[in-house]
């Protein structure tokens, strides 16, 4: 049977991550170098655009800066750490802000603001911005100092459904999602359990 | 007079809403040869159209017109703007309800006479008994299919319930199986039985769950002498002069207002919106709102005590596999002082799906502490503890001064934890967790309670006029022909899920319309 899914458009907006443009598509690490530069944490970052270290995936950018973006893409995986998770399932997480910013000039100003404060705070302890404090810790405790505000609030409650509504991430975590299009779980394991 | 009715024919029963309650007594009323209006604020999804999709389906069914929250309840921290999470749509909630099939218990029916006065409680004896109800509670087992009763065997236990039922074993528990459920477990009246989709929340695709979008509601049609009006949202209920209801005031499905007159108005629209129709309705003859001379509708808001412990386990559990309520304990839902509070609570097992997790199992929490659970989720078993929260006056429904879409007030929910409740969950968390530890459980994680799926007694029945709204019928103290047919009616919440109270009370409750009508007393 086809299902029509009804989606809200915020469902919409956290769906699976939008293929780069063509001018990125394909290219090799190397080639992605040669156009940006590589930050500490793996990514490539160069004008008006993110990649990952192989170019597996990359963002186009309109309205954030790159070096904001890979400020975002470091606090989202602080927000929520999970280490077999690629950096692809938080840029696809945290995509939205990025969009919504292209056509609303004070969001825009709002996360440039954000990133700005979360650099002053990492300088002020030390580092020479949020990305270059090499160590979770430290940056989680940059972010306690910020979980109460606004900005916080904004990324953090994005990722729920953002980083958390995407399949590849279900197939992660173990989760297997609809079912039934399958016949459901009647035989597929319902009730498996061999251990107890 | 057969469907459809002209907007001015004055000899119809309305029905406000369409769910377990609304649904119910459409049907018996139809059957019985009355003419009956039904207004459904949503729209029609039938089983075809549900998806397995948690956040998708949320955006297809769930109730998400602007409310307002007030109180040291957590919701209203977390949730400000989502203090239920019921159902929109022809079925109301008995569309994503998970199918606990229970009877409430004979000494809950005099919760106040059982507990004695507790403090800050507004207890109160039922006017009704199980007595009255039990064989109608008959009647709703029949219809709704509900396993271990009429020769209907329980449902198979998934993973989920063999962890709890090993658990179960472990701490001397005697009353734990996989529930008296409204799911096919064979196929039965029409419907398919359950191939455990695990998607019981988001409507079930095989109809085996019952629901009154697909069984009461067709059936009621067929007669010809019910009449459902999707996308109809109800603003009031319109008096005359002898201060009897006339008519209902809706906006229908272009935006427009409408009035249905009425010689009968039953208000089931569940226990946020219904005393907010009634608050609403306020006039010169009711400045209080219609059926307020006790000043009650709206209070006594119950959401059940509740709480979930999920637990984490070395090997996997996969507990979304399979039906999402799979089992039940009911060994602590009797009345037990000694344990440190009045009433019961029952333990039934519950799953989520990834999405929901995220949002609901900690809500506002981040970090490794969150991602570790997360992390965990293919290990997770996890129960939703159940239970009697007491009645407060102060925790109430009243008229904010937000409007939404239809130009009225909309409802303010304002909710605090009775002691009694917070040492009910207490408890429930220690024995949710000393059962998930006796079978191995490496970490657990108490969860605070969800935006409610149940909520109760806003509209609540009293023997006395001046302790309630309703008599024991649902039918207003007040004005003769106006009656509430859902969950608000419920003078205490007991242990118990609402759902087949709702329908025995709307069956009893068609009978009595009857008899009214018939003769012309109404």
């Amino acid at each position: 049977m086809t299902l029509r899914p009804m989606m809200t458009s915020d469902t919409a907006r956290t769906l699976a991550f939008t293929p780069p443009r063509s001018a990125l598509k394909g290219l090799t690490r190397r080639q992605l170098l040669q156009r940006g530069l590589a930050l500490g944490t793996g990514l490539i970052v160069g004008p008006g655009f993110i990649a990952g270290a192989r170019g597996a995936w990359a963002m186009e950018l309109e309205a954030l800066s790159p070096d904001s973006m890979a400020t975002l893409l470091q606090m989202a995986r602080d927000i929520y750490p999970h280490d077999r998770f690629g950096d692809a399932l938080y840029a696809a997480a945290i995509r939205q802000h990025e969009d919504r910013a292209v056509t609303d000039a004070e969001f825009q100003q709002f996360l440039a603001d954000g990133v700005a404060d979360l650099d002053a705070r990492a300088v002020e302890a030390g580092h020479a911005s949020y990305t270059a404090a090499g160590w979770e810790a430290d940056r989680v405790a940059i972010l306690h100092g910020i979980e109460d505000q606004p900005f916080f609030q904004t990324i953090r409650g994005s990722l729920v459904v953002g980083l958390y509504n995407q399949p590849a991430v279900w197939e992660l975590l173990g989760y297997e999602g609809s079912s039934v299009e399958h016949g459901g779980y009647l035989e597929r394991g319902f009730d498996d359990i061999a251990w107890l | 007079m057969s469907a459809p009715y002209e907007l001015s024919d004055d000899s119809v029963v309305v029905i406000i809403g369409t769910g377990a309650g609304g649904g119910t007594l459409a049907n018996a009323l139809a059957q019985q040869g009355v003419d009956v209006v039904a207004l459904e604020a949503g729209a029609r999804h039938l089983p075809a159209d549900y998806v397995n999709d948690e956040w998708a389906s949320f955006g297809q069914l769930a109730w998400t017109d602007m409310r307002t929250t007030s109180g040291s309840w957590r919701v209203a921290k977390d949730f400000p703007n989502l203090p239920a999470w019921i159902v929109k749509a022809v079925g109301g909630s008995t569309t994503h309800w998970a199918g606990a099939s229970l009877r409430i218990q004979a000494h809950e029916f005099f919760a106040l006479s059982e507990y004695g006065k507790v403090e800050g409680a507004n207890l109160l004896d039922w006017p009704i008994s199980l007595t009255d109800l039990d064989p109608y509670y008959d009647v709703a087992e029949k219809r709704m299919g509900v396993t271990r009763t009429n020769g209907i065997p329980g449902l198979p236990g998934n993973n989920n319930f063999k962890v709890m039922k090993a658990g179960a074993d472990k701490l001397g528990y005697t009353e734990c199986h996989t529930g008296r459920m409204a799911i096919n477990s064979e196929p039965r009246d029409g419907r398919g039985s359950c191939r455990q989709l695990g998607f019981c929340f988001q409507g079930c695709k095989m109809g085996a769950k019952w629901s009154t979008a697909y069984t009461e509601i067709p059936q009621g049609e067929a007669t010809g002498r019910l009449e459902v009006r999707e996308n109809a949202h109800v603003l009031m209920i319109e008096h005359d002069g002898a201060g009897k209801v006339s008519g209902v005031v809706y906006q229908d499905a272009d935006g427009n207002r409408q009035v249905q007159k009425a010689r009968v108005v039953c208000v089931a629209g569940n226990s946020i919106e219904s005393p907010r129709i009634l608050l609403n309705s306020a006039s010169s003859l009711f400045p209080d709102g219609l059926a307020n001379s006790s000043g009650q509708v709206g209070r006594n808001y119950m959401r059940h005590m509740t709480g979930s412990v999920y637990a984490a386990f070395e090997e996997p559990v996969h507990m979304y596999r399979g039906t999402t309520m799979a089992g039940i304990i009911s060994d602590e839902a009797r009345h037990d002082p000694s344990r440190g509070f009045v009433g019961g609570y029952e333990m039934e097992t519950v799953s989520v799906g990834v999405p929901f997790a995220a949002a609901f199992l900690n809500p506002g929490g981040w970090g490794r502490p969150f991602t570790a659970a997360m992390d965990n989720y293919a290990h997770l078993a996890g129960m939703w503890l159940v239970g009697e929260d007491m009645p407060q006056e102060s925790n109430r429904i009243t008229l904010s001064d937000e409007v939404d879409h239809t130009g009225m007030p909309v409802a303010n929910v304002h909710f605090d934890d009775h002691p009694n409740d917070v040492a009910m969950r207490d408890h429930a968390y220690a024995q949710g967790t000393a059962l998930y530890e006796s079978v191995g459980a490496t970490q657990i994680y108490p969860t605070p309670p969800y935006p409610s799926t149940h909520n109760m007694g806003t509209n609540r029945m009293s023997e006395q006029p001046a302790d309630g709204v309703v008599n024991g019928f649902g039918q207003s103290h007040d004005i003769d022909n106006l009656f509430v047919s859902d969950g608000s009616q419920f003078t205490t919440g007991a242990a118990e899920n609402p759902t087949l109270t709702i329908v025995a009370l709307a069956l009893r409750q068609a009978d009595y319309i009857v008899g009214q009508m018939s003769g012309k007393a109404i």
